[in-house]
């Protein structure tokens, strides 16, 4: 009954058309100008040195006529939506097992960190942020369980970035000599006075700088950014706290994975640890001038005195049975997964 | 009658008064802030090369989306208004549905369809064709949320207008094709035209469910709007405060087109 | 998510039937790639949607759902919805009120306005608030991080639906019977309670539906201003944004039905209502 006329046929063209463009729009975006495009990935904080990083490896014989794509956001958030198809070629996380799971999925090499550095980029160190002039008067962990203090810090399980915070708490405890048991009960206390933990920690630092608060637990290198960027803070260095270590890797089933290599070695190098050391990132190399400025913690350790990350994951972290679990749970605090 | 003057000066201060709390401030303030450093910073935040990125994908993506919407919302409202067939009420019901969910919500039902690891993923996959993290997924995303208003607003035109006048071109020789383009549409037009608007603002402003299928790739996948939020976030409150105005300007744009439209559909002032 | 104004509710079930002249503006291609279009766009989404939630089993889903931080953001969620909608209702019909019945100078200027909320992004939404009423306030009102903040939002974002859905009714309304009434000794106040309400209350409970139901389902503009804190100011799609960014993908399409559903059976019910108040008014 209906004669297919020509409009209808320009219709079912057009469509076609519009279609078409959109798949061309799919395919294409990955392919793009006439040098190679490197898609990085990586944690929210260093943004800021990436905006520096990049022009400058640009400038050196294997970073010339490179660009790139650069997609920033919360590092577990990253790591599953690299695992869930966003493509990348080089990511850099906030902690190893974003990375291990990266490796699960078969898009790095297992032997991603059997180089110089372990596979790490930059460190820095857990600190107390805390408002300026410190009218609280804190100086370290034992502070923090005062009554009355209000501490934030993202949820741990929501969060990555904020398992350092913990574990730079209760690895503390046992460096001034207390007991695992005891450990544990000072982390109770902190979390009394946790007031709010929001799901990442950039929304907990913009909780802390909107007022809510008299101490932050975060990272050494957000605090120097955010110091520099005018905020109304300042941190405490406690004099035990842990070493973090922030993985970067190439993602080995990508086309560009020798550009990307290149691009690793450059952030690895003294130039490219300057700058970082510049930006606030403690350089894991030796012999960077600009690393003189970071005071070294008396009482420095890392995760692998805890057990690794693995180990500590399951020991605290555990949906059911973790140590923190157990505690959040207790006082009402979401640990849903 | 004073009482009664009195009572509608009343009557108008509440409403004004509320109007002025919840709306007025607000828009005022934003405006305010932006510009009280002067017209320099808020410009060179406006043509930072992520900045006008945004501007132009957000473009592009509703320039993909709105005529999409617009071919088949039409279809849907004819098949509504002039077909005949079983589940009608439920093709009114699908076409509704984006108004019943959260945007968030309609992002991860596009990721579980078409993500890597959706109902489609490996198909798409193995073809080579990346449609979350990726330009498509946002058109998509985009044009979900705002399918429902050319349809919506087309129907009751076609209602109104009846089948009088299709009925004559019909008998008097026309074929389908030809009553639609020549009978049909010029009388709906300012409905179809209205819904365009509608769709567009809609469309223009979309956050939520693009947000979930973007992948925050600065310069490709970032909207307007999501770059208003990766400016806060970053702390960068002139940007945030630049980029918001000029979707707000926008939006002031589609204010206006929709004010004129009302009183042309209407055929009355609307006030 | 929004109606046009002038939709009669917004769920098209029951409308008038119009005889077809043949399958009229549509032949088997275009009804087709129409059909194409929706699958590909409404219903494989939600099928898939639907498929995950269910995907443990109804004790799953249960357990989903009735995780302490899931319940509390749903609870907030519909408690502040319908604290919104009422104010709406009230509100939203003084102010169509005074765009129809008043004169005022600048009240085209004021009813173009009305439809912003509609027309701005979420987040902008979200970031002129915070400009006003957050830290940093010039006048000194800071409801960001608590629970004021999100029906702030709310009442933003759903100010229009109520007031364009009042606003053509009122037009039409003849005022006769509203001065027959005056004349026969009823004051303003039983005028307004018998003659005008009912009149109006299908169109006031169509806009509360749509409000509603977009209210549930907001997102952009409460990502700044309410500090997203669980169990204390998260709502309902804050929490699904953050299980689908922590990989919880089950629980995430778990509180997802849940919202649906609840929008669906309130617009629904709303729609029956508003229809059969029209009904017995005419």
């Amino acid at each position: 009954m209906q004669k297919v006329t020509m409009p209808k046929r320009t219709i079912a063209v057009a469509l076609s058309l519009a279609v078409a463009a959109l798949g061309l729009a799919a395919c294409g975006s990955s392919s793009s100008g006439s040098g190679k495009q490197l898609a990085l990935v990586a944690y929210s904080t260093p943004q800021g040195v990436f905006e520096k990083l990049i022009p400058a490896f640009e400038t050196t014989p294997e970073g010339k006529g490179v660009s790139f794509s650069q997609s920033y956001g919360p590092s577990g958030e990253q790591s599953r939506s690299v695992v869930n198809g966003l493509h990348a070629d080089v990511v850099n996380l906030s902690l190893e097992p974003d990375v291990t799971k990266l490796v699960k999925a078969g898009l790095v090499s297992s032997s991603w960190n059997a180089n110089a550095t372990d596979g790490f980029v930059t460190d820095s160190v857990a600190v107390i942020i805390v408002r300026k002039g410190n009218p609280e008067h804190i100086t370290g962990w034992s502070d923090l369980i005062k009554p009355g203090v209000g501490v934030l810090t993202p949820n741990p399980f929501t969060s990555g970035s904020a398992r350092w915070n913990i574990m730079a708490a209760y690895g503390a405890q046992l460096k001034e000599g207390k007991t695992p048991a005891q450990a544990q009960e000072y982390l109770k206390a902190l979390f009394g006075n946790v007031v709010s933990q929001d799901s990442s920690a950039r929304n907990a630092l913009q909780t802390f700088l909107a007022g809510r608060g008299d101490a932050l637990i975060d990272y050494e290198d957000e605090a120097i950014t955010d110091e520099k960027k005018g905020a109304a803070i300042e941190y405490v260095i406690p004099n035990d706290t842990i070493l973090i270590q922030n993985p970067i890797a190439v993602v080995g089933t990508s086309a560009n994975a020798a550009e990307a290599q290149k691009f690793v070695s450059y952030l690895l190098s003294p130039a490219g640890q300057t700058i970082w050391a510049e930006k606030g990132y403690r350089p894991v190399i030796s012999g960077i001038a600009a690393a003189a400025k970071f005071p070294t913690p008396p009482g420095l350790f890392t995760i692998q005195s805890l057990g690794g990350w693995k180990a500590v994951t399951k020991q605290f972290f555990e949906p059911e049975t973790g140590i923190v679990t157990k505690i959040e749970q207790s006082l009402g605090v979401s640990t849903a997964k | 009658m004073s009482a009664n003057a009195a009572r509608r000066l009343g009557v108008r201060m509440l409403a004004l008064g509320y109007l002025a709390l919840l709306l007025g401030a607000p828009v005022g303030m934003i405006f305010y802030r932006t510009f009280e450093h002067g017209l320099a910073p808020v410009w060179s935040a406006v043509t930072a090369p992520n900045a006008e990125h945004a501007f132009w994908l957000s473009l592009e993506i509703v320039a993909i989306a709105v005529p999409l919407n617009t071919i088949f919302g039409i279809g849907m409202a004819l098949l509504l208004e002039r077909g005949r067939f079983w589940g009608k009420g439920l093709l009114g019901l699908v076409i509704d549905l984006p108004f019943a969910i959260s945007p968030v919500v309609v992002g991860l039902a596009l990721v579980l369809v078409y993500g890597k690891t959706g109902w489609l993923g490996d198909w798409l996959t193995t073809n080579g064709i990346q449609i979350i993290f990726s330009v498509p997924g946002m058109v998509i995303a985009t044009a979900v949320v705002s399918l429902p208003f050319v349809a919506r607003e087309t129907m009751p035109v076609l209602r109104e207008l009846g089948i009088d006048a299709e009925q004559a071109a019909e008998t008097l020789g026309a074929s389908a094709w030809q009553t639609f383009w020549r009978v049909t549409l010029p009388a709906i037009r300012w409905g179809v035209v209205y819904g365009v608007v509608l769709s567009t603002a809609r469309a223009l402003g979309e956050f939520g469910a693009v947000s979930i299928v973007s992948g925050r790739i600065e310069g490709q996948t970032q909207t307007l709007p999501l770059y208003v939020q990766d400016r806060f976030e970053n702390f960068d409150s002139t940007g945030a405060y630049a980029a918001a105005v000029l979707l707000a300007l926008l939006a002031l744009g589609t204010l206006l087109a929709m004010n004129l439209l009302t009183r042309r559909t209407r055929g009355r002032t609307a006030s | 998510m929004s109606p046009p104004p002038n939709s009669q509710g917004a769920l098209a079930l029951g409308r008038p039937r119009v005889p077809a002249i043949g399958a009229r503006g549509a032949g088997a291609l275009g009804k087709g790639l129409l059909g194409i279009y929706l699958s590909a766009l409404v219903l494989l989404p939600v099928a898939a949607l639907l498929s995950k939630a269910g995907s443990g089993g109804t004790s799953a889903f249960w357990r989903e759902i009735s995780n302490p931080e899931a319940l509390a953001a749903i609870k907030l969620t519909l408690a502040a919805s319908a604290i919104v909608v009422l104010i709406n209702a009230i509100f939203g019909t003084l102010i169509a009120w005074v765009l129809v019945r008043d004169e005022f100078p600048g009240k085209r200027f004021v009813n173009t306005l009305i439809d912003l909320p509609f027309a701005l992004p979420t987040i902008v939404a979200g970031v002129v608030l915070l400009a006003l009423y957050g830290k940093g306030s010039p006048v000194g009102v800071d409801v960001a991080f608590t629970r004021a903040s999100v029906g702030l939002a709310l009442l933003f974002v759903t100010l229009p639906f109520v007031v364009r859905s009042v606003q053509p009714v009122l037009l039409e309304l003849d005022q006769a019977m509203e001065e027959a009434a005056a004349s026969l000794g009823a004051g303003p106040a039983t005028v307004l309670r018998r003659i005008v309400l009912p009149s109006l209350a299908p169109a006031i409970i169509s806009g509360v539906a749509l409000s509603f139901a977009r209210a549930i389902g907001e997102y952009g503009s409460l990502v700044l201003i309410t500090g997203e804190l669980p169990f204390k100011t998260e709502v309902g799609s804050v929490y699904i944004f953050g299980q689908i960014s922590n990989e919880n993908l089950p629980a995430a399409a778990a509180v997802s039905v849940l919202l649906l559903l609840v929008a669906l059976v309130v617009l629904g019910a709303l729609s029956f209502v508003s229809h059969r108040r029209s009904r017995h008014v005419r």
